[in-house]
């Protein structure tokens, strides 16, 4: 057991130093700014004066790793800093966010992940019939399809006749039920585009290990189809199956940015969109990080969870 | 019964792309011969359809002048016209005709993918190559960068980036191929590591052979049918990340016709039930889904070679 | 074949049997119309070179096809039960049950998530033959006498935590736990080593007799199935070649084929005059220790290789001969000792070799498959190396390759401008001695050269590599784990295990007694034609042993 702990030790440090790295690369990236961050905030048309007052008061005079450890240690205290179009602090404008774009994002993979994995398993026991080459073929195409096509679709099909609202409008007040109701379409063109994905990956993995020599066994063993997979093909595709969803529900980070902007939902996304847009630097650099902090979690629970899944692992000579 | 005319015409959509993909099969196995003839026989229809239709783009990419009946950039008329002669698509949000703007986007939005996916495998696949090859230090080396920058979101990552470095179309290029690069890295570099590990590169190295013929004579073509692709595969996610960076606003800027801004720009037409907006949109997926439609049965050719 | 077994019931009976199997999107045929009856108790060989659909009609005999396969025609009645009418539930019911299936590969086929008793347990339990306790008690017996060690607890291991040999025996066990009728035994003991592969045939044959268990004992090794079968039958391409009863078809086999592959072991090299005292040999390894990290996986091996002399080196799985061969062409620096090359010491690592002394050195491999660039025709395959070493160029460079196309016997006009891909096994290993001697080498190193190939097509590269030797005065060294090709190519031997020499000499010596102790484990485990060859053994041994 305690080689197994060693590498999830092993993980995790390692996670934690893609971490540390991934935040000196956003800190740093605006050191790479052509001119300067004053000057970018100002325009060209600034007085030297107010440009130095601008940088004192970003405290731009101060050396780059003096400025990097401040930010992060700040960061790590969940005080980002202010926003530069509005002055308000970071904090508070991601404060309320996070939360809805997380309720998004597991409200999709609440109907993702099993509507996907059955339906991967199911194209794999009925892989090359009809069933398989349709679902196929659908996913590719739906895979295929930008985010915000299926949502303007469904927009088109599902809010033009008044059944669920285009615009996810959410405050303090709206209730769960109501919260449900008003970010239906968004959460299902994130499940449609992420299902997709995971079903192939679940169809591809299942039939890779339904090809081992172990499972012909089974068969030649007189076990039916149903104790084949349930027992045979799933404890072995337990670890494949993990590093599907995490790298799907990964891809949602991703996904929910633009879906949140078609919907007008108050989350992350359009957060980090508007403030791109404004070239208010600060927030986007603190948002980048709370997205990529949670991708990097992801894959590492996704790494230690397959890990504790192998036999080979756990029960060692 | 609006759902079941729905689904009817879907039905109908399908039946006739199958059908043009029957078609284009049945001519293109005419006009061409010996194992390029064989290859296109067994291809599904749903593969040659994609075939007609990335033919289609290109056409109307190379042709875009001819095709288009106004300028890409050119007022012809007030905002949000309907569907009528001349204006067989209407016009967008600044009296521009539609359907010039669409031809011309297969254009541009084509060839921005296309250049920045080639670009990304340049860089990707000459180091993945590389890396693999050499071993050692350089390829710790290279792994571990793109190990970190993949641990990054894509969209996130561009979207930074474009903020630091603003957004003309030189920078977006470039932004994504160096994204991009690193997937291509990752794939380059796997598949040359199986390729290494064989016989026959032991005794090109036992042989004496330099590193550039290794690379150029014995690996690269035993890695070129994963490669190609993976240019399918990337040339899709680099067209849909393009887009939707147009979509935020934050990719190709106006006045230049991009569908993915197109859709942007038109996206409240879509409240009042007028689907124009829905166009580009759909040229953007009509194209992913035949790229993917051909690479899907690529990689089931590969893989069934190898059995 | 005793006649108590020939009188007895009917147990299998195949009639006509037409399997397809399905390539490049169209059907062509596997097995082309074969009979098969078996009775009860009864053990049938089936025997045939790779591609003879051995396998497929195995499975069949269970109702079975793997996918891309179909049964086309023909009947299969098994005790009265019509396996090609019935259903899937009737077939799973048989299956496991009253017919078993004992693959070649164990550590594959056992489900490394599963401890070895509950996939021991599991059909019993499931075909309700008895309860999961009845079932753990009766595997530990039946480990006993399957000769595993530690049968009270071997079951509760995984299958990565077991030996090769280990699993081959649980797996023999597994097939056994209903009592079936008939048990197909595929290839059960190809992977392993010889010596291993005495005790998984001891232990088969005895609990296979004990149970008075029918078998179809699917090998391409005649020695193998001369110990197990009754009965013998020989499959060609699809088709059966004739069926007998063991002694009468390996003291007179009909068919011009099966007689062929009986000949197969008669080429044997003659004893060469000794080398003369103080000539320099053309390789010698002085005291090389070399490994991996900090294992060792060779200690202190010396030994000579002269000119037209070959060399083998010959030990099992993880003996290190692999090894000392990647010492010698620079792939592995060696940690102490050195390579003498006509008498000069040679740079450990390859990079550091000049031209001219990679050029003396030419290895051939074991997988003609992967040695040969899949995407490069035989004109490049074969003339890299006379463009790089000897500066050959457009006309002389096409005329040399087609010199050694013919010199390994293939049509320069016919083959010049193929890839690999359009050649057979054996084509694929010429093309390989092709590309060796095109660098006009003074020692080759033959890893494993003819142990993936078909008896027939073996025997042929041994016999081409025999020409070769005396024509161009080369220096083999042959690294090989089958005696057999000892026998036929060497003129001496170098026994190694576990990373050492244990013993060397010339060849008549090595073959004659007395021997390390090693050294006469491994001559007397490989299987003879005589059938009862396991037999006398077994007892020799336990008679020494007692």
């Amino acid at each position: 057991m305690s080689v197994v702990w060693t590498m999830i030790a092993k993980r995790l440090g390692l996670g934690l130093l893609t971490l540390f790295v991934i935040s000196i690369i956003i800190f740093g990236a605006t050191e790479l700014l052509p001119g300067d961050l004053a000057t970018s905030i100002l325009g060209q048309s600034a007085t030297p004066e107010t440009v130095a007052a601008i940088r004192k008061e970003l405290g731009l005079d101060l050396p780059a790793h003096t400025r990097y450890l401040n930010w992060l240690v700040a960061a790590l205290q969940g005080d980002f800093g202010t926003s530069l179009a509005n002055k308000r602090p970071i904090a508070d404008l991601i404060g309320t966010r996070l939360g809805n774009t997380l309720f998004l994002a597991l409200y999709a993979a609440a109907i993702a992940v099993p509507l996907s994995l059955m339906l991967g398993i199911l194209a794999a026991l009925y892989r090359n019939t009809v069933f398989d080459r349709a679902a196929n073929a659908l996913a590719l195409t739906s895979i295929s399809f930008p985010e915000f096509f299926v949502a303007y679709i469904l927009i088109f099909v599902l809010a033009q006749s008044g059944l669920f609202p285009s615009i996810a409008r959410m405050d303090a007040s709206t209730s769960f039920g109501e919260a449900l109701y008003r970010t239906f379409l968004p959460a299902l063109t994130l499940t449609l585009v992420v299902t997709a994905h995971m079903m192939r990956m679940t169809r591809a993995a299942i039939i890779n290990l339904l090809a081992s020599p172990y499972i012909e066994m089974a068969r030649l063993k007189g076990m039916n189809p149903m104790r084949v997979i349930l027992k045979h093909a799933l404890p072995n595709a337990l670890a494949p199956i993990i590093t599907v969803v995490a790298l799907n529900l990964a891809y949602l980070i991703t996904g929910v940015v633009v879906v949140e902007v078609v919907f007008v939902y108050p989350g992350l996304g359009q957060l980090m969109v508007d403030s791109v847009a404004k070239r208010d630097i600060p927030v986007v650099q603190a948002v980048a990080l709370i997205f990529a902090a949670a991708y990097v979690l992801l894959n590492l629970t996704a790494d230690v969870l397959s890990t504790l899944s192998n036999p080979r692992l756990i029960h060692r000579k | 019964m609006a759902t079941l005319v729905t689904l009817l015409w879907i039905a109908v959509a399908i039946a006739a792309a199958l059908g043009a993909g029957w078609l284009f099969r049945a001519g293109a196995v005419a006009v061409t011969r010996g194992p390029l003839a064989r290859a296109l026989r067994g291809a599904p229809l749903t593969a040659a359809f994609g075939m007609l239709v990335i033919l289609l783009y290109i056409l109307v990419a190379i042709f875009a002048p001819v095709i288009a009946p106004f300028a890409e950039r050119e007022v012809v008329g007030s905002q949000f016209l309907p569907w009528e002669a001349p204006y067989y698509l209407g016009t967008d949000n600044l009296g521009r005709d539609m359907f010039s703007r669409l031809v011309y986007g297969a254009r541009n939005t084509v060839g921005i993918a296309f250049a920045t996916t080639a670009l990304a495998f340049a860089i990707g696949s000459v180091l993945g190559l590389l890396a693999a090859t050499v071993g050692g230090w350089l390829d710790q080396v290279l792994s571990r960068v793109v190990d970190i920058l993949m641990a990054i979101p894509s969209l996130i990552f561009s979207l930074l980036l474009l903020t630091i470095f603003g957004t003309s179309i030189v920078t977006l290029i470039l932004v994504i191929a160096t994204i991009d690069a690193t997937r291509v890295f990752r794939l380059a570099r796997s598949v040359a590591q199986n390729i290494v590990v064989m016989d026959y590169i032991e005794a090109a190295k036992l042989r004496g052979e330099g590193l550039w013929r290794l690379i150029t004579r014995e690996i690269l073509p035993n890695a070129m049918a994963p490669l190609v692709a993976e240019f399918g595969l990337r040339f899709c996610f680099v067209f849909l990340m393009i887009s939707a960076l147009s979509f935020l606003g934050v990719g190709v800027q106006p006045p230049t016709a991009d569908w993915g801004s197109m859709v942007r720009e038109n996206a409240t037409l879509i409240t009042f039930g007028d689907v124009t907006p829905l166009l580009p949109a759909g040229a953007i997926a009509l194209l992913t889904v035949a790229v993917n439609f051909v690479v899907d049965w690529m990689l089931h050719r590969a893989s069934g070679l190898k059995e | 074949m005793t006649d108590a077994k020939r009188n007895k019931p009917v147990l299998l009976t195949m009639r006509d049997i037409r399997i397809d199997g399905r390539s490049d999107e169209q059907w062509s045929p596997i097995i082309k119309g074969v009979d098969l009856t078996l009775n009860k108790g009864e053990v049938l060989g089936l025997i045939g070179e790779s591609g003879a659909g051995k396998s497929t009609l195995g499975l069949a005999a269970m109702g079975f096809t793997r996918d891309g396969c179909r049964i086309s025609g023909g009947t299969i009645d098994f005790d009265g039960i019509d396996l090609m009418k019935a259903d899937e539930a009737t077939k799973r019911a048989l299956r496991g049950k009253r017919i078993a299936y004992v693959a070649q590969s164990a550590a594959a086929s056992f489900n490394p998530a599963h401890k070895l008793i509950d996939q021991y347990s599991e059909a019993p339990v499931q075909h309700g033959v008895m309860s999961r306790s009845e079932a753990e008690h009766d595997a530990v017996e039946l480990y006993r006498r399957m000769q595993l060690p530690n049968p009270d607890e071997i079951g509760f291991r995984y299958p990565h935590q077991v030996s090769g040999g280990q699993l081959q025996r649980a797996m023999t066990a597994m097939a056994m736990a209903c009592r079936p009728d008939l048990i197909i035994f595929d290839e059960p003991t190809t992977a392993l080593d010889v010596t291993t592969q005495i005790e998984v045939l001891s232990a088969i044959r005895d609990i296979v007799a004990q149970f008075d268990t029918a078998a179809i004992y699917i090998t391409h090794d005649l020695a193998v199935v001369a110990q197990m079968a009754d009965k013998i039958k020989v499959l060609l391409r699809g088709d059966e070649v004739e069926e007998a009863d063991t002694r009468t078809m390996l003291s007179s086999p009909k068919e011009d084929y099966t007689k062929t592959l009986w000949a197969v072991r008669s080429h044997a090299r003659p004893t060469q005059p000794p080398v003369e005292k103080g000539t320099v040999p053309v390789v010698s390894v002085k005291a090389v220790t070399a490994g991996y990290g900090s294992v060792d996986i060779l200690k202190n091996i010396n030994f000579d290789i002269h000119k037209r002399r070959t060399v083998a080196v010959v030990g099992e799985s993880g003996s290190g001969k692999s090894t000392a061969a990647r010492v010698i062409t620079g792939l592995l620096p060696p940690r102490q000792g050195q390579v003498l090359f006509d008498g000069v010491p040679l740079p450990p690592n390859y990079r550091q070799r000049n031209r001219e002394q990679l050029r003396q050195a030419q290895m051939i491999y074991q997988m003609a498959d992967t040695a040969l660039n899949p995407k490069l025709r035989l004109r490049e395959l074969i003339g890299r190396p006379a463009q790089m070493y000897l500066g050959l160029h457009g006309k002389a460079l096409t005329e040399r390759t087609r010199d050694l196309l013919h010199l390994i016997e293939l049509e320069p006009d016919k083959f010049i401008d193929r890839l690999p891909s359009e050649l057979s096994g054996g084509q694929k290993q010429r093309v390989g001695i092709a590309r060796a001697l095109a660098a006009e080498p003074k020692f080759i190193i033959c890893d494993e050269v003819t142990s993936a190939l078909d008896q027939l097509v073996a025997e042929g590269i041994l016999k081409l590599l025999d020409r070769l030797q005396s024509e161009f005065d080369l220096a083999y060294m042959f690294i090989t784990h089958d005696l057999a090709t000892v026998r036929a190519i060497a003129d001496e031997v170098v026994v190694m295990q576990q990373g050492r020499v244990v013993e060397q000499g010339p060849k008549d010596e090595m073959f004659e007694p007395p021997h390390d102790p090693y050294t006469e484990l491994l001559l007397s485990s490989v299987p003879e034609m005589d059938p009862d060859w396991l037999t006398k053994l077994l007892e020799e041994r336990a008679a020494k042993a007692g």
